[in-house]
């Protein structure tokens, strides 16, 4: 591909985002200039929760992208983390890091979500790989996961109770920038969140795995012919989405200081409706969606209640389809490919 | 009959209802993940209907069955845009949608709910029941039925034979649609009272689970999947949490042990009193 032709083919591709963006900057930049520094205040706390969306949004879009598959357990392993960051610290093993141990805890719960992410991957595509020699066929890996998603959330209900608990985070220094006030942890977290993901962009742009994942997400067949070890490059992409979730279900607990077993219900359902509105399969596409998506909950409780905020947010993702069913960015960005 | 007993089976009926509506879509190969919107619809129908407009039961159910059916006919045309896992996301946003519709239009009650003043008992859930498994055993014997088995096994041969895939697709959403709407108006019927947060996104859940558990390759898989997940916690007498830790080690190792489902279409041939007391014909794949 010549020089020319590269630079149009990003130009075309970088028109419809372009539009998207401009449209929310507008929308945006006239809900701040009606309602003043209040409604300011939603917009950053909506890119903030958007920042958490946006790291579920990227690890749902990166396993639908590479293995076709919509992974159901992905906010699971985003309520794990919470979870066990919360039975390690309150369990008093911890006294020895005395005022790190939410940290340690918070690593831990996002090790653990690795972990269980491998676990399904054992059971899901592994098993179905050695018995089948296709782990795509029907819904399978689907509705297994669906099966994990109820066996992790109640083992976690049956061994630490149902209910809602509090994670204190030593800090709560508070920024003061021009009117608005952004908690200290706020604004790491959002920091890290755009961080781990352009670290995941890299990845896949620029690294051998990435490559590896790439043209498995082209066609896992071909791949396999040039030499890509399909076998070992999966596990990959449900480490992946693990890390993800577990990154962003240890952001949400350090923000609000609140961890349940049911935490990931709602923040999975809207990262989903962020990842079919960016485009399903595009990392670029799921981080504007994830933005959009936190702004569109927040403004939408400031303008019309809390009882609006899943019919704002599925009804903009309804449109969406209809009018661009490939969502913002969505494209060929990745392949259709079968495992 | 025990009040308790009474409960099962009206949950049961409701849900084989609800189940055999999502098979007639999953039969011609398309995963609907959005039954709870379907039901929801229907429900909400009803008691709109017979508390507001004040109709008859009767003309209600007919016209909230009508009514999810013309919904499932009009959200098949963009939903059958996509495939695979992306219908099985625009179905469950079409859930999402109608869940937060209902929530926040005071209309239906919002999120208070509804009162629906008319009550059906058992009997007419029973023969509901019975009414739609039968439907559904015929439709999948009708040359219908033969498409969308062939449409689920190979949609490429299957244009290639001259089928028409676009038509039964519509058609599968359309009878699942007003199957699923049935469903809801017993529902809202049998309880009398609704309210948006039960149809949730685990409601579609469930409900996919104990079709694609029973196996979608012949009719008898919703009613094997129904009955399953609704006597196996009777069978463990356990509750709450446990039941459900063991739904999902059972959803796991029955797609470790028997993906296609509990019922198949093999199994179903090897069964038949036909195959049992007839000698196998020479030279057919039976005569080993």
């Amino acid at each position: 591909m010549n020089a020319v032709s590269s630079v149009t083919k990003s130009r075309r591709d970088l028109f419809g985002p372009a539009i998207a963006a401009a449209v929310v900057c507008t929308l945006v930049a006239a809900a701040i200039g009606i309602g003043g520094i209040v409604i300011a205040r939603q917009v950053v706390s909506g890119l903030l929760l958007g920042a958490i969306y946006m790291t579920v949004a990227v690890a749902f879009t990166l396993t639908i992208g590479v293995l076709n598959f919509l992974n159901f357990t992905i906010p699971t392993m985003f309520m794990l983390t919470g979870m066990a960051a919360w039975g390690l610290l309150s369990s008093g093993y911890l006294a020895f890091a005395s005022r790190g141990a939410w940290l340690v805890a918070l690593l831990f719960g996002v090790a653990v979500a690795v972990v269980a992410s491998l676990i399904v991957e054992r059971f899901t595509f592994r098993y179905l790989k050695m018995r089948h020699g296709d782990a795509t066929e029907h819904a399978i890996p689907l509705v297994s996961s669906l099966g994990f998603l109820m066996i992790f959330e109640n083992l976690v209900i049956l061994s630490m109770g149902s209910d809602s608990q509090r994670f204190a985070v030593p800090f709560k220094s508070d920024l003061h920038i021009a009117g608005l006030i952004i908690g200290a942890p706020q604004l790491a977290s959002f920091v890290l969140a755009v961080a781990v993901v352009a670290l995941l962009s890299f990845v896949l742009k620029r690294t051998k795995i990435g490559r590896a994942l790439r043209t498995i997400a082209e066609n896992p067949d071909t791949a396999s012919l040039l030499g890509v070890d399909v076998g070992r490059v999966v596990p990959v992409v449900f480490i992946l989405a693990g890390l993800l979730a577990g990154v962003a279900g240890a952001l949400f607990t350090v923000n609000y200081g609140d961890v349940s077993p049911l935490m990931g219900d709602n923040v999975g359902t809207k990262a989903i409706a962020a990842m079919i509105l960016g485009g399903i399969g595009s990392i670029w596409g799921a981080i504007a969606g994830g933005l959009v998506v936190g702004l569109a909950e927040t403004l939408s409780i400031q303008f019309f209640g809390g009882d609006s905020v899943s019919m704002t947010v599925w009804g903009l993702v309804l449109v969406i389809m209809i009018v661009r069913p490939k969502g913002l960015f969505g494209g060929a960005t990745i392949g259709k490919g079968k495992m | 009959m025990s009040g308790y007993l009474a409960g099962t089976t009206a949950i049961l009926c409701i849900n084989l209802i609800f189940a055999y509506g999502i098979f007639v879509t999953a039969a011609s190969g398309q995963i609907n993940l959005g039954g709870a919107g379907f039901q929801a619809i229907g429900g909400y129908a009803t008691g709109w209907l017979t508390s507001e407009a004040q109709w008859p039961m009767g003309l209600s159910i007919v016209a909230a069955v009508a009514i999810t059916a013309l919904v499932g006919f009009l959200i098949s045309f963009p939903v059958l845009r996509t495939r695979g896992v992306y219908m099985v996301l625009a179905t469950f946003a079409f859930g999402e949608v109608v869940a937060g519709f209902l929530l926040h239009t005071d209309t239906f009650g919002g999120a208070m709910g509804m009162v629906v003043p008319f009550h059906i008992g058992l009997g007419i859930l029973v023969l509901s029941a019975l009414v739609v498994t039968l439907l559904t055993f015929y439709l999948m014997a009708t040359r219908l039925g033969l498409t969308m088995r062939a449409i689920n096994d190979d949609e490429d041969a299957s244009v290639v034979m001259g089928v028409n895939v676009r038509a039964v697709q519509v058609a599968a959403f359309t009878i699942g649609g007003a199957f699923t709407g049935l469903s809801g108006a017993l529902y809202a019927l049998n309880f009398g009272f609704i309210e948006a947060q039960y149809f949730n996104s685990l409601l579609s859940i469930y409900v996919l689970l104990f079709v694609l558990i029973g196996g979608v390759q012949t009719a008898w898989g919703p009613l094997a999947g129904s009955l399953f997940f609704t006597l196996l916690p009777e069978l463990f007498r356990v509750g709450g949490s446990w039941r459900y830790l063991i739904f999902g080690v059972v959803i796991v190792v029955m797609m470790m042990l028997r993906p296609e489902g509990i019922v198949t279409r093999s199994m179903i041939r090897r069964l038949s009193p036909r195959r049992l007391f007839a000698r196998p014909a020479l030279g057919s794949a039976d005569a080993r």
